[in-house]
């Protein structure tokens, strides 16, 4: 993995709510190909990270570079606008579920394939040949990937009728249908039952075999630990460990950080 | 079998409005005689009405409750209505129908009725542009009277200063009015829900006001009189045939709206609209980009109502600020709520009952506020959704491929 190329580079994250620091001083760099797990305890400031990552807030001081492996392009993210940065390949899904409720399953996805496609008024309008070919292509991309999601039964289903496991991979898809090369995933697993999960991490195993990279935010251990090539720790919203699950786990940062101080000591 | 607590209850209620409203109805003063006169019978009337339409309103609600829970027991089951739009071979004959009705109306009743008829007509294209703004794309546009204003005006202006036809106008004054649309866009569509509603609503006062009082643009107050009728290849009408010429192109431009509407409701652009107004941060996280497909919406939606605006100068010969005051925009909204936002053919109805309906009950017409919120508050608690709420589209496949995609209206 160490010799993939670097597509993701973040030198010196801050971001500041007023006096808060919320993130401090934050370096990552994901290379092509890589799961790479983001944890940390509550309110660590993982969640604003991805934030500033995608767009939706602006980061108070520091650099995010991504280069899309496929052509060798490096954009600098900062100020960018979260629709352009979907469109240069990153794609998310949010920790609190951010579906289109009303509107079925198969549209959601559709949905995703939006910044790929072209047509506009005239098109819409007058029908023309390019716009049905268009129009079928989306809805044909869309069928596949909620095949490879599993929920390709259920495509002319409203998305607020899909139960919770079903919606979080719903947005996996949706994601996924704006064909991105990183994929990062807000706690993907929160509220999934052991078997819904184990689905998951095979998921999961797919998508990073297809060539998508993938960071995300976790809570379950268990997944982190098993799915990931690398694990970065915040607390704080200062990075205070990294290395593989094994450096990670035996790391005494991040034991402090997670179950306090040694009484004894 | 109707349960005395709630008797009681409605009784109280009937009170409380009585008290409530016992300075206003029952306390009259007379200045001049100097004498206060005491309508006690007001205060009787009141009580028994309001305690009757309590009881009224619970029945309704105790019997909309039992349909519920009848529902979830067996299947939940299409609404009639929803399942004649959904199957082509229902909905076909019935808008065949429809159109021959439209197109036989003139010959059939009087040029009194075809009048009234035009009216509910240019409120249906209203109404369905009006839908693109709010009830697909989620925009709460409170001034949406104002692109009508602009529609209206150009023709006379340009007729009055320039002699320009109709024909010209027509296209011009839709134009004329999208780009008003998207100027104002631009610095109001950061903005969201109730504060947009706000900006729009002072837009729409301010162009009315700038119509009043710029005297040498508009001709202030007393407005622009003798605007000519649409031509007919350079032939003279009579008076009655001016009316139906005008009805027809209505009816030309009300099925070319439902046309174009339906076919942007189902494309990427109409998915686009409905994602944005279920969710703005997902939008974007998704690619869209957010201020553009505001602006479309904006701009398409201003496009019609300027359309509709020179029709309006040249049917009426006459226009002044008057005709473009915030009332407009709160009827053609209630259209596209009482029709059931997003919904084509439930706009298109709504806008036929509250615009005939008035029309038929002169004798109202002073209530006619008081039914519109009436009728809303009834609309709001019964059926949310509108006379018929938004299908969504359905998609069938066999394989991999696409077999058939019905669409929603």
């Amino acid at each position: 993995m160490s010799d993939s190329p670097i597509i993701l580079k973040v030198e010196g994250l801050s971001k500041y709510f007023g006096g808060i620091k919320a993130i401090d001083n934050v370096d990552i760099d994901i290379r092509q190909g890589e799961i790479v797990a983001l944890i940390g305890p509550n309110g660590a400031g993982k969640t604003t990270f991805f934030n500033c990552l995608t767009g939706i807030y602006t980061p108070t001081a520091g650099d995010i570079y991504l280069s899309d492996p496929r052509n060798g392009k490096t954009t600098r993210l900062n100020g960018k606008k979260p629709n352009k940065i979907t469109e240069i390949g990153m794609a998310r899904t949010f920790q609190n579920i951010r579906l289109f409720p009303t509107m079925s399953v198969l549209e959601n996805v559709m949905i995703g394939r939006h910044c790929r496609t072209k047509a506009l008024i005239f098109g819409a309008v007058f029908r023309n040949k390019a716009t049905r070919i268009e129009e079928t292509q989306i809805i044909e991309r869309s069928y596949e990937l909620l095949k490879k999601i599993g929920l390709h039964r259920q495509v002319n289903e409203e998305a607020r009728n899909l139960s919770y496991g079903a919606q979080r991979r719903l947005e996996i898809g949706r994601a996924l249908a704006t064909d991105p090369f990183l994929l990062l995933l807000d706690e993907p697993a929160a509220g999934m039952n052991p078997k819904e999960t184990e689905a998951l991490v095979a998921l999961i195993r797919e998508i990073c075999a297809e060539g998508h990279s993938i960071l995300l935010i976790e809570h379950d251990m268990k997944l982190v630990m098993s799915l990931s090539d690398r694990i970065f720790v915040m607390d704080y919203g200062k990075k205070i460990a990294q290395g593989t699950p094994e450096e990670v786990r035996e790391n005494p940062a991040v034991i402090k950080a997670y179950l306090g101080e040694d009484v004894d000591a | 079998m109707f349960p005395v607590k709630e008797l009681k209850r409605s009784a109280l209620t009937s009170l409380w409005f009585a008290f409530l409203t016992f300075p206003i109805m029952v306390v009259k003063v007379d200045p001049i005689e100097r004498v206060v006169s005491w309508r006690w019978d007001n205060m009787f009337f009141i009580a028994f009405g309001s305690f009757v339409f309590s009881i009224l309103a619970k029945v309704f609600i105790i019997q909309k409750e039992r349909r519920a829970s009848k529902k979830k027991q067996k299947t939940i089951s299409e609404p009639l209505v929803q399942r004649i739009v959904r199957e082509p071979r229902f909905l076909y004959p019935l808008a065949l129908a429809c159109f021959i009705f439209g197109i036989s109306f003139p010959f059939l009743f009087s040029t009194y009725q075809t009048n009234i008829m035009t009216t509910a007509l240019m409120y249906v294209v209203l109404g369905l542009g009006l839908n693109i703004v709010v009830g697909v794309a989620g925009l709460l546009d409170l001034g949406y009277v104002a692109f009508y204003a602009v529609g209206a005006y150009s023709y006379a202006l340009l007729n009055y200063n320039f002699d320009m036809g109709f024909w010209t106008v027509l296209p011009i004054g839709g134009l004329l009015a999208a780009l008003l649309g998207i100027i104002l866009g631009f610095p109001v569509l950061r903005l969201r829900g109730d504060y947009l509603a706000i900006v729009t609503l002072g837009f729409g006062e301010i162009i009315r006001l700038v119509l009043e009082n710029w005297n040498d643009f508009s001709q202030g107050p007393s407005g622009i009189a003798n605007i000519p009728r649409p031509s007919f290849f350079g032939m003279d009408m009579t008076f009655a045939g001016g009316i139906t010429y005008i009805y027809y192109i209505i009816l030309v431009l009300v099925v070319l709206t439902i046309f174009v509407v339906n076919r942007l409701q189902n494309s990427r652009l109409g998915r686009a609209w409905l994602a944005l107004r279920e969710d703005e941060i997902a939008c974007e996280a998704m690619g869209i980009d957010k201020t553009k497909t505001k602006l479309i919406a904006f701009s398409l939606g201003a496009f019609w109502a300027g359309f509709v605006g020179v029709i309006f100068a040249a049917k009426t010969t006459f226009v002044n600020p008057a005709s473009f005051t915030f009332l407009e925009s709160a009827i053609i909204l209630s259209i596209v709520v009482l029709g059931g936002m997003g919904s084509i053919i439930g706009v298109v109805i709504g806008a036929l009952i509250l615009i005939l309906l008035p029309e038929y009950l002169r004798a109202l017409s002073e209530y006619r506020m008081l039914a519109f919120g009436a009728i809303l508050v009834v609309m709001m608690v019964f059926k949310p959704g509108g006379i018929i709420s938004n299908v969504r589209r359905n998609y069938k496949f066999k394989g991999l491929s696409v077999v058939e995609g019905k669409n929603n209206e």
